[in-house]
């Protein structure tokens, strides 16, 4: 979901200006300046005390493209948003720094499956406490799982923009009430959970990791369930401070976070720093500039043109965030002639793609072979890309009775993604790869809320897309992207419009199927399948690259865009 | 006078009708469901639609308008999509960091623009006068993100004297009374919060005074050689007064007059939101809060912020009218 409506945006002058600019990247404006760099941010700037603040010591401050939108974490949709909760909440179960791989969290273990996948029983951690000083038990656990599922329980809402529409939740678990995959969660003593299924469901334990299903207080959501969103109460690391729109959500240590004694390979440990400062800097020069002048701890959302220069910077680092995403030009079934299967194995081959992954993700992203990302299980390691090879494209064309060629239309967005950092360039360049074997793109583009709107509604004839994982599970990407039940006339997600009923199938078992070995069989079946009908033309898995000060340790991104950054120091 | 000025009060309410209506039907006019977008990607079509019956995006146009109108009389501009919190509260909210960068702006403009616009007319032709002309055309066309990437690059980076972005370094806070860094800082009794507002407020500030310094430098020259032509300036002259008090005690009060309408339009065009500056400085203003309600399609956010710029305007308009008749006697309204 966050792969279109998370906030890791990276504006660029372009956005708002509609100019070229001055053509260059923050770091390329930037230089190699070594000032700045690897020095310690004492609260003032860039190494200035700010006199008279007791708080400059010890602040990890975090720069970003957006501001948060919500900080209930089951009324968010946007990655900014999760950036903060995620240190403000727990959930039962949580990701493996920099992996996919379930480990126990607010659990002491990751359940067993009972009753053929129906039933998970959780024990959970005990002398755990919400900020607010009140218990952490099964009850809090069930008190938070009806909120969600029941639309009837008086706190089945929360204010900010989107009350009570609790997205994730009907899209991980089915939907609410009757439909909910989770048909009860009962206390069977104060700290043992048990959750009954109405059927068995593949994802469930990598969806309960999710941060959207974090644990919040009961006793702050009774109290004013209309305003938690602004004033989040969780057990994690940080605690909440305060939340100045536009410009920073402040937290502050928790000294007694249950985690300090975890494993740190498990991301237990710290916090490390008294203070995180979370900031919003939405003009990406600016956050560059900000990272090189010192006044930011680590910086997200950067462009793969600024790695070189920063990495160049001896006082600063790039780290790659693990791809738990794919980008993809995506044709349209819909449209001639892109439902004969050879047009879109032509198109696949006529476009260079080795090419254009190594001029726009350079080290940031590895070229696409299958439609999921490696750090996702069942992962087809023997699929290989498809050769560029103009020559058979063009055999493959006059096959489909196209030895003339033809015109259709290209769609890229406007604004860079973190599977997508330049669609312009990208489109510019499939485009003139195309015209070499007769194909006539012309390129189209839209405002990106327009882009989505259009292309969701099937209006263009091939597009560039691309999702970013939430669960790291396949489910989460083949399920939603290129099902029948996702190729809806609005709203849709199968932008491809690729509907095949062995597909579904085989996708519908591997949602409902808790047993490894049946899951991989019917995943390696379905990307087998998908990449000879080539719906796509698969581009990266990008790897979004984010700069941090040398002296910053302990930092390790996770896939799913956001981490606790509680082992990180200063 | 009075009967001017309520004259001119009563003119506001077909103005803002036919801002609201135009701001209203353009926005709807833009492509992309906002409930979409908040939603998000992996939105079932049904959420959708509930998501739109909810925010009343599925009724008739003329109804929606109609009943935007009905709650606007009382004050109530709706709830942001975003945020949730009325539009006038999150207004308000980013009001002050508004006003303190356009104040500060202005002080910047005017303390260099009208002391040049002088010199630059007295001295007339010479040396002096073509380069403030050159250097006013520069600021005039100099693309503000350009030169705030610039100063940037050069105060905040490579000399790195002054700190950016935002008001406060991070983890800084201060009390919150008025909303202005430098007054809640000083209420406060916080010298270091003061120093740390203030110097975060002088890259945007410089950057965006140099919007009105060139109008004002140009309008105060042309003024005042105007002015030092009328025949009084002569005789004060013929009196053997010496030259710099005439232009300072005779002329400039004078030349003034129509230097206070371009600032007057100026002050009114920066409190409507710099949105460029305040993008590029992460600058917590109007200007930013605009950018991202028409990113987000935030349909109530947008018309409040178009709503309260369009007030503005007409506002800071009657007030230099005003202005203008008090300090020259020969205008009548």
């Amino acid at each position: 979901m966050r792969g279109r409506a998370e906030g890791r945006r990276t504006v660029s002058r372009r956005d708002f200006l509609k100019v070229g600019g001055t053509g260059l990247t923050g770091a390329a404006l930037l230089g190699a300046a070594g000032c700045g760099g690897g020095k310690k941010i004492q609260g003032g700037a860039g190494g200035q005390q700010a006199s008279g603040s007791a708080s400059g010591k010890n602040v990890l401050v975090y720069g970003r493209g957006a501001d948060s939108v919500s900080l209930d974490p089951i009324n968010a949709t946007d990655g900014e948003s999760f950036r903060v909760t995620t240190q403000v909440f727990d959930s039962l179960l949580a990701f493996a720094p920099g992996t996919t791989d379930v480990v126990p969290w607010l659990a002491v273990e990751v359940p067993k499956p009972e009753n053929g996948g129906r039933v998970y029983t959780f024990k959970l951690r005990k002398g755990v406490k919400f900020h607010d000083g009140t218990d952490f038990n099964a009850d809090a656990v069930v008190f938070n799982f009806d909120r969600w599922r029941d639309t009837k329980n008086p706190y089945h809402k929360g204010g900010g923009g989107q009350s009570s529409n609790f997205a994730y939740y009907s899209s991980q678990f089915g939907g609410f009430d009757k439909k909910s995959i989770i048909e009860k969660v009962e206390a069977v003593d104060p700290y043992t959970v048990r959750f009954t299924l109405r059927e068995p469901q593949g994802p469930f334990l990598r969806n309960i990791a999710m941060h959207q299903f974090a644990i919040a207080s009961p006793a702050a959501i009774k109290k004013d369930v209309e305003n938690f969103w602004q004033h989040p109460v969780g057990t994690g690391p940080f605690k909440f401070v305060s939340w100045n729109r536009g410009s920073e959500v402040d937290l502050e240590k928790n000294p007694d976070w249950w985690g300090k004694d975890y494993p740190v390979s498990k991301g237990g440990g710290g916090p490390k720093v008294a203070k995180l400062a979370i900031r919003s800097i939405p003009d990406n020069t600016s956050r560059v500039a900000a990272l090189t002048g010192g006044q930011l701890s680590i910086a997200d959302g950067l462009n793969p043109d600024d790695v070189p220069t920063l990495k160049k910077n001896s006082g600063l680092k790039v780290i790659l965030r693990p791809p738990l995403d794919i980008g993809y030009l995506a044709m349209n079934l819909q449209k001639k002639p892109f439902d004969k299967r050879e047009v879109r194995q032509a198109v696949n081959m006529a476009i260079n793609m080795p090419k254009i992954v190594e001029a726009f993700f350079g080290s940031t992203g590895q070229q696409a072979s299958t439609y999921i990302p490696p750090t996702v299980p069942y992962f087809d390691k023997s699929i290989k890309p498809y050769p560029y090879s103009p020559a058979r494209a063009k055999k493959l064309l006059a096959r489909a009775g196209l030895s003339g060629g033809f015109k259709t239309e290209l769609w890229y967005m406007p604004i860079p993604r973190p599977y997508m950092p330049d669609g312009k360039g990208i489109a510019q360049a499939m485009q003139s790869d195309l015209k070499k074997v007769g194909i006539n793109a012309k390129l189209v583009t839209y405002e990106w809320g327009t882009y989505l709107q259009k292309t969701s509604s099937g209006q263009h004839d091939m597009c560039l897309l691309g999702w970013t994982g939430d669960n790291g599970d396949p489910d989460n990407f083949l399920n939603v992207l290129l099902s029948s039940s996702s190729a809806t006339p609005k709203d849709a997600l199968n932008v491809a419009y690729y509907k095949n009923p062995k597909v579904d199938r085989l996708l519908k078992t591997g949602q409902q199927s808790i047993d490894p070995g049946v899951r991989r069989r019917v995943y390696y079946e379905a990307q087998r399948i998908l990449h000879q009908d080539a719906p796509w033309a698969p581009i990266a898995y990008a790897k979004p690259p984010i700069g941090s000060q040398k002296a910053v340790s302990g930092y390790k991104p996770s896939p799913t865009g956001s981490e606790a950054l509680n082992t990180v120091s200063l | 006078m009075t009967v001017y000025i309520i004259r001119r009060l009563l003119q506001i309410v077909p103005v803002l009708l036919g801002v609201s209506a135009a701001v209203f039907f353009m926005v709807r006019a833009i492509p992309g469901d906002p409930a979409q977008i908040l939603l998000g990607q992996n939105a079932t079509h049904a959420q959708v639609v509930r998501l739109r019956h909810e925010m009343g995006l599925d009724q008739p146009l003329v109804v929606q308008y109609v009943d935007f109108l009905k709650n606007a009389a009382r004050g109530n501009l709706g709830n942001s999509i975003v945020t949730g919190r009325p539009v006038t509260v999150e207004l308000a909210a980013r009001f002050p960091a508004t006003l303190e960068l356009t104040l500060f702006a202005m002080v910047i403009a005017v303390a260099i623009g009208v002391p040049v616009g002088v010199i630059a007319a007295v001295r007339q032709y010479s040396l002096l006068d073509k380069i403030t002309s050159v250097f006013a055309l520069t600021g005039i066309s100099m693309p503000i993100f350009w030169l705030a990437m610039i100063l940037i690059v050069i105060f905040g980076v490579k000399l790195d004297v002054l700190p950016f972005p935002g008001r406060l370094s991070a983890g800084e806070s201060i009390p919150q009374v008025t909303g202005l860094v430098l007054v809640d800082s000083l209420l406060a009794g916080d010298f270091g919060a003061f120093r740390d507002g203030f110097l975060h407020l002088l890259m945007p500030a410089a950057a965006l005074a140099t919007i009105p310094l060139g109008t004002i430098m140009r309008m105060t020259r042309s003024s005042m050689l105007e002015v030092l032509g009328e025949d009084y300036v002569r005789t004060a002259r013929a009196k053997g007064l010496m030259p710099w008090r005439v232009v300072f005690k005779h002329a400039l009060k004078n030349a003034m007059l129509p230097t206070i309408t371009v600032i007057g339009l100026q002050v009114g065009l920066l409190m409507g939101g710099a949105i460029i500056t305040e993008t590029i400085f992460s600058w917590p203003g109007v200007g930013q809060i605009a950018y991202e309600s028409v990113y987000r399609r935030d349909y109530a956010m947008i018309q409040g912020v178009v709503l309260y710029g369009a007030t503005l305007f007409v506002l800071v308009n009657l007030v230099v009218d005003v202005l203008y008749a008090i300090l020259d006697p020969r205008v009548r309204y």
